[in-house]
């Protein structure tokens, strides 16, 4: 049995989010400058970075991830420790750069904390991040709390500087989510080599990569060796004659149903197939692999010439429980099966999360509705106007595919109605502005709504470049988005109020009559983030009420049935606690039974 | 009310019998403060020397969606989340979500404490047919209340609204909870003063002992009584749900002149102007009969026809 994982000597202990333990683990590392772009569960990584102070550390959010690896990517280029963090697709925008970064290693250390998100809580997908680190062949390492969390990416960056490579700490939603208790330490001072000039190994030409390549297979055989003595990659003896291999968030659910069991716990999973591997399968009668989503570890072993079992007994797809992994230990014959009793059989209401009250987005999909458009979405809190009632948006992809699509629409030639792209302001600073220079380009018939409401919402609220504050809440130059949007080439821009119900519905339909590419902005702040926005509320007076659900339309939360019927249907009335008093019910109804309430 | 006495760590028998971790479950709507329930629940059993894990999954949950909370507590706690039938304690700010997880609730020993308020999303009330009633959860607090052993039906909003602080409702559930969990009054005072703002400490504490109170004379046979009062006030009012009647729609086509008005004013969307521009009904499926179209038209073209509907007949 190995000894204990070393952390360094306990100063003080705090109950901290696994995110804001890697914040911790990025200052205690001596980080110099951490970027980032915000993406559900890792947000809260940089918002606790930029709580310590700026003469440590910068901070800032990068206008995507491939701007927030180059960032950092830079820092390590100039000597100092740099740390960048994303969701798991985020790594997708940024793996362009990662790929030709690994051929060149680092300056001064670099680590990316990646988070996944299995059970897709809020995602689009659930990728699951070591494929894509195999693929660059860099090293990932996999905390299992909030200690390893912090730990490791301090691991991460000895790691990094020592064997020159880029290494990926990967987080899931759960362990990013979970708070725990954590032992902290003091900072290491920054590193300052300063910038080494080396052109061979710095600058990938195809002379200067054909010559780097060989090198990432000598890191990997290399990183092999270290995996075989490291701490990081734990073995814990147990009682029965099965071995579990377990990583991350899943050690947890291993060590809750299955205390029996002899376990090797991999804090490094890629690459994996170390001599400490070899010798813990070869100690156990059967061996199974218990990690969320892809087979990575159990390919490893079975490539090592094992017999294995992983994901015939543990789910390929969603986030593991204790109770999947009880399921699985039972259908493999180790644990006996308990049955949950029953209790009181409910049918659960269906619940799904919908644009808040008051949120400027609705006049949008309102009016889009009105001009039965073919809506190419994007990613954002407006993609929740997907379901009913609003139900406005016909396809959704990835961050800033929307104008994209809407150009290969219309060039398609079959869409008899018009054809529009929604995008959020942070969106589309991410990735919207180089599809609408190609619709421009192209000529294409298309308009697009630019949904400024000020903020990066979906995520809890960050300021991006369009709302000229920084994360350290630092003013500083804010993008215009009428005069970009001019700028390219655009002839037809208009901004107007998202509140101003009529004048959405009019600028929309001239808007799409526009034979090119016309842009909408429609411009209202979030009413929940980053301050609450709250107007006084407004009510429904009952007896005008003719209960024709106009107002339902809106999908507004604070609107519901109320008991009393008129002909055969349920009038509406408004819970004050939660109308923040946009006025577009009032705007809609057509019987002006909707009033302010404070004017009864 | 079972009370559940965990172990402390540094207790001998922790270090003999490694006992099984205490779980709450914190469940309720996103905006209702569930996160910071646990957090308050956290806190505390930290302070008093207990390993603890707190999970939940931020995100989507904010925009009204369900959001839960798992607090474990013990000697040593690997899981952060609960396994279905094992918490001891669920904690519902919403009437709906209580029931959506007393699946996770331990049969035998588990204690259920509900606000019975309802949070009615806009997706129950999607069903516009005439008569229909909305889709919320049918299941009454009787019928719970008899199924359930251990528990506590409470309307938290009411009982912080009678103290004069209605934002302190979620405090007043935590009242109800600290009678189902042995740890020290005055811990659970101390941590919550951390937690609420500094001016509204006297108003929590208020309200924490309301909450405290209201279990400790809790009363199950009393209760039930009320409870099935109200149940059949409510049975009287879902009686009439679920029945369709459709109607029809007489468009004279020599009246309308084309102005498009109904076709934007109708709630369903179900009407269009034709190539003729003469309004058509063009998803007969959909039209709930709500006769605004024949209220609009300036020239009388749309006659809505209805069968007398069960609910007034
Ligand atoms: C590549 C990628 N990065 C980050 C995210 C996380 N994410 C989802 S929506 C969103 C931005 C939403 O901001 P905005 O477009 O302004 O719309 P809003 O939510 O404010 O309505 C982000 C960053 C993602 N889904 N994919
Ligand atoms: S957070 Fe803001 S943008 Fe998102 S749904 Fe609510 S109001 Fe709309
Ligand atoms: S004014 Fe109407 S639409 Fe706006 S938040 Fe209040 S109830 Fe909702």
């Amino acid at each position: 049995m190995d000894a204990e994982a070393k952390t360094p000597p306990a100063v003080e202990t705090h109950t901290m989010m696994g995110n804001e333990a890697i914040a911790r683990g990025a200052w205690e590392s001596g980080v110099r400058v951490a970027v980032a772009y915000p993406g559900t569960p890792s947000t809260e990584i940089l918002e606790n970075v930029a709580k310590y102070p700026q003469e440590d550390i910068e901070a800032q959010w990068a206008t995507n991830e491939k701007v927030a690896l180059d960032v950092a990517i830079g820092a390590s280029f100039a000597g100092e420790r740099a740390f960048v963090a994303m969701k798991h697709v985020g790594l997708n925008v940024a793996l362009d750069s990662l790929m030709s970064q690994t051929y060149i290693g680092v300056n001064g250390g670099l680590v990316l904390a990646v988070c996944d998100d299995p059970g897709i809580h809020s995602s689009q997908n659930e990728q699951d991040t070591r494929l894509l680190a195999e693929l660059a062949m860099v090293p990932v390492l996999e905390p299992g709390d909030a200690q390893e969390a912090l730990d490791f990416i301090r691991n991460a960056f000895e790691i990094s500087e020592r064997f020159d490579t880029p290494v990926i700490v990967r987080s899931t939603t759960r362990l990013s989510h979970t708070r725990s208790v954590v032992r902290v330490s003091e900072r290491l001072p920054a590193s300052a080599i300063g910038f080494r000039e080396n052109p061979g190994k710095n600058v990938m030409i195809p002379a200067h990569a054909r010559a780097r390549h060989p090198l990432l297979l000598e890191r990997k055989t290399a990183l092999l060796e270290y995996c075989a003595g490291s701490p990081l990659n734990h073995w814990e003896e147990g009682t029965a004659d099965y071995g579990i291999i377990t990583a991350g968030i899943s050690y947890s659910y291993v060590k809750e149903v299955a205390p029996e069991a002899h376990v090797l716990k991999l804090g490094i999973t890629w690459p994996v197939g170390s001599e400490k591997l070899r010798a813990f399968c070869a100690s156990v009668k059967r061996i199974l692999v218990v990690e969320e989503l892809e087979p990575v570890i159990e390919q490893a072993v079975r490539d090592l010439g094992f017999e294995v079992e992983g994901k015939s007994l543990f789910s390929r797809v969603g986030e593991f429980s204790p109770r999947s992994v009880r399921d699985g230990l039972v259908k493999a014959g180790l644990l006996a099966a308990q049955s949950v009793s029953g209790g009181m059989a409910t049918k659960p209401l269906i619940r799904p999360p919908v644009l808040c009250s008051g949120c400027p987005h609705t006049s949008s999909y309102m009016a889009l509705r009105a001009v039965d458009a073919r809506v190419c979405g994007d990613i954002g809190c407006y993609t929740l106007a997907v379901v009913e009632p609003l139900k406005a948006i016909d396809v959704c992809v990835a961050m800033g595919s929307s104008i994209g699509m809407a150009v290969g629409m219309s060039k398609a030639g079959t869409e008899k109605k018009p054809i529009v792209a929604t995008i959020g302001d942070s969106t589309f600073l991410h990735a919207g502005i180089p599809p609408l220079i190609d619709a421009v380009y192209n000529n294409a018939d298309i308009t697009v709504m630019i949904l400024d409401n000020h903020t990066t919402a979906m995520t809890g609220g960050q300021d991006h470049a369009g709302t000229g504050v920084t994360l350290r809440g630092e003013k500083t130059a804010r993008v215009n988005f009428e005069e970009l949007v001019r700028s390219i080439g655009v002839q037809w821009v208009r901004q107007i109020d998202s509140y101003n119900l009529a004048s959405m519905y009019q600028t929309l339909r001239e808007a799409v009559e526009y034979k090119g590419v016309s842009v909408l902005i429609s411009d209202r702040p979030c009413v929940l983030d980053p301050v609450k926005i709250r107007g006084e509320a407004f009510l429904v007076e009952s007896e005008s009420c003719v209960a024709c659900q106009s107002c339902m339309n809106l999908g507004c939360p604070a609107l519901a049935w109320t008991d009393e019927v008129y002909d055969g249907h349920h009038k509406v009335g408004i819970d004050p606690a939660q109308c923040m008093g946009c006025s577009l019910c009032a705007q809609i109804c057509p019987s002006n039974a909707i009033q302010l309430a404070n004017l009864q | 009310m079972n009370r559940r006495v965990p172990l402390k760590a540094d207790t001998p028998a922790a270090s003999s019998a490694p006992e099984r971790p205490t779980n709450v479950l914190i469940v309720g709507v996103g905006g209702q403060g569930v996160i910071m329930v646990s957090k308050v629940l956290a806190s505390l059993c930290q302070e008093l020397g207990y390993q603890v894990k707190q999970s939940e999954v931020h995100g989507m949950a904010k925009r009204g969606g369900a959001v839960f909370s798992h607090v474990r507590f013990g000697h040593t706690v690997y899981s952060p989340t609960i396994l279905e039938g094992d918490a001891d304690v669920l904690v519902a700010l919403e009437w709906a979500e209580g029931l959506r997880w007393l699946p996770y609730l331990n049969q035998d020993s588990g204690t259920f404490i509900a606000d019975t308020q309802h949070i009615v999303p806009p997706f129950a009330c999607r069903n516009r047919i005439r008569g229909a009633d909305s889709g919320y959860s049918r299941e009454t607090v009787h019928e719970v209340m008899e199924s359930v052993a251990n528990s506590f039906a409470l309307d938290a909003l009411q009982i912080a609204t009678e103290l004069g602080v209605p934002k302190a409702a979620n405090t007043v559930l935590l009242g109800t909870l600290s009678t189902a969990l042995e740890f020290p009054v005055d811990a659970w005072k101390g941590v919550i003063s951390k937690f609420v703002p500094p001016k509204t400490v006297e108003a929590n504490t208020r309200a924490f002992e309301a909450g405290h109170e209201w279990a400790l004379t809790f009363d199950r046979e009393t209760r039930l009584k009320e409870w099935q009062e109200h149940t059949a006030r409510f049975s009287a009012e879902i009686a009439r749900s679920d029945v369709a009647v459709t109607s029809t729609l007489e468009i004279t086509e020599a009246w309308c002149k084309g102005c498009d008005i109904c076709v934007k004013f109708c709630p369903e969307r179900c009407l269009a102007m034709d190539e003729r521009q003469i309004a058509v009904l063009t998803d007969p499926d959909r039209c709930t009969g709500c006769r605004i179209c024949e209220w609009l038209c300036p020239d009388l073209a749309i006659a809505v026809h209805t069968p007398a509907s069960p609910v007034e007949a």
